[in-house]
């Protein structure tokens, strides 16, 4: 075990005692991310990141983690900019780049793209999401909000709401999930399901599986509600969508049922799944959520760079 | 042993026990084109056996097959067995044994797999099942049940 000089590809690289020492170091990372603590943590280290795709959030997130603990970065956040517009092959940008910094954080649109750089680079790869691939910092995120919110992960009730077909990165979160012995409620509109293969390899894990497409239904008993977006461009029909995303809506009346302590996550950016007058209630994490990007990836970054947690 | 109905070789591969229909899809595999021009492909459609029902047979001259190829034929005929052929004696026989980790010899069916890009790599896939045989891209995890489609032509 030990993080130290690891690629992080997908959640499923992390063994359970390492997501936990994650989770444990990305608690201790809360006062450096919120500006009350000045870090040295990352002090000389210098951070490659390398955004073929356009991303705000993920490579700003990346990006406050490494200048507040005191590293630095290079980055590359304009791809049309970049050498590989001249057809330089993916492997041969990174190959270059890692002789630069101390790690590279990666996003790109194909799948399988961190594993390729991985094999290219020899200095740590981490994988901020390839194409609808995998996107393991997401998952950490999602889990320290729960555990935040719960103190534990454990027996917690969750459902995955909306589009569970596409989303590989709820295939991340459930998969996770499963191994921290959460139960899944998964609810999804007809023809947007979990694929059968991610479903089956739950299964293999002694997930405790259910399915309810009504949303009333699954709100009463739940602690956490994981809302994901329903892409328009899934359905042919234009009616069809506006029928499915409106069914699919949390607004104050469909929490009205709920426990006191629910939490509503969303990975953002939202796009009228979770009507804004919830934000105001104490059910609302996705901000809190979006926040915790920065410890969680702080603690990543000193794990891989330092091998230090904090 | 029942008389086939091709002649024998002197030297040469044969691959016999592939699944009835699957001849010509084997052929694809050993690419017919990378073969000498002057030796004699036999390819037998719909033959009795004993242990299959119905079988396909083909007799390849002076061609010994590459581990890669034979790779790919144990996915697509798993009941296959190979025989090596020389001076008209079996020099050694075999069942074709599907590898747990298969290197280049299909080609990823998701298009946005970065091993469908001009990258300098070659498509790796794990075996996950083998009855009936599912395998899973090393790189973007698509599951692949459908090798036919997927069986690149890697020339090698």
């Amino acid at each position: 075990m030990g993080l130290k000089g690891r690629d992080v590809i997908g959640i499923r690289d992390l063994a359970r005692e390492e997501i936990e020492e994650i989770l444990r170091s990305s608690r201790r990372m809360i006062p450096y991310a919120d500006g009350s603590k000045s870090g040295s943590q990352l002090d000389g280290k210098l951070v490659t990141l390398a955004f073929f795709e356009p991303s705000t959030r993920t490579r700003l997130s990346f990006e406050t983690a490494v200048q507040r603990l005191g590293g630095r970065c290079i980055t590359i956040a304009d791809p049309s900019a970049s050498s590989m517009r001249k057809g330089e092959s993916l492997h041969d940008t990174i190959r270059m780049l890692s002789s630069y910094g101390d790690a590279i954080v990666l996003r790109h649109p194909n799948e399988g793209a961190a594993r390729l750089a991985a094999a290219a680079s020899d200095k740590p790869v981490i994988n901020a999401g390839d194409g609808a691939g995998q996107h393991p910092t997401q998952t950490l995120l999602d889990l320290a909000t729960m555990q935040e919110a719960f103190g534990t992960l454990t027996g917690l009730k969750v459902v995955l709401l909306g589009d569970l077909k596409f989303g590989r990165t709820v295939h991340s979160l459930a998969h996770a999930l499963a191994v921290f012995g959460a139960e899944l409620v998964l609810s999804s509109p007809t023809g947007l399901g979990l694929p059968e293969d991610v479903r089956s390899s739950l299964d293999q894990l002694g997930a405790k599986v259910s399915e309810e497409e009504q949303l009333h239904r699954v709100v009463r008993d739940a602690d956490v509600l994981y809302v994901t977006r329903i892409q328009r461009e899934r359905f042919a029909d234009p009616l069809e969508y506006q029928k499915v995303a409106g069914s699919y809506r949390i607004d104050r009346a469909v929490l009205a049922s709920a426990k006191s302590r629910l939490i509503v996550m969303h990975p953002l950016p939202r796009t009228g799944e979770v009507a804004p007058e919830v934000d105001t209630t104490p059910h609302a994490a996705y901000f809190r959520q979006a926040f915790l990007g920065v410890p969680v990836r702080m603690a990543l970054l000193s794990l891989i760079l330092t091998g230090k947690a904090a | 042993m029942r008389e086939l109905k091709i002649t024998p070789i002197k030297n040469g591969t044969v691959i016999d026990h592939i699944g009835n229909g699957l001849a010509l899809e084997v052929l694809r595999i050993i690419g017919i084109d990378a073969l000498d021009k002057d030796s004699t492909v036999s390819v037998a459609l719909h033959v009795r056996s004993q242990k299959l029902g119905w079988k396909d047979i083909v007799k390849v001259e002076n061609m010994e097959l590459s581990p890669r190829k034979v790779n790919a034929i144990a996915l697509i005929a798993p009941t296959a067995t190979i025989s090596i052929i020389r001076d008209f004696k079996v020099q050694e026989k075999r069942a074709v044994d599907l590898p747990s980790h298969i290197l280049g010899v299909l080609r990823c069916p998701n298009p946005n797999c970065i091993t469908n890009q001009a990258e300098p790599v070659e498509s790796e896939f794990d075996v996950v099942r083998r009855r009936p045989v599912q395998l899973r891209c090393s790189y973007c995890d698509r599951l692949v049940d459908d090798f036919l489609a997927a069986l690149a032509r890697t020339g090698s």
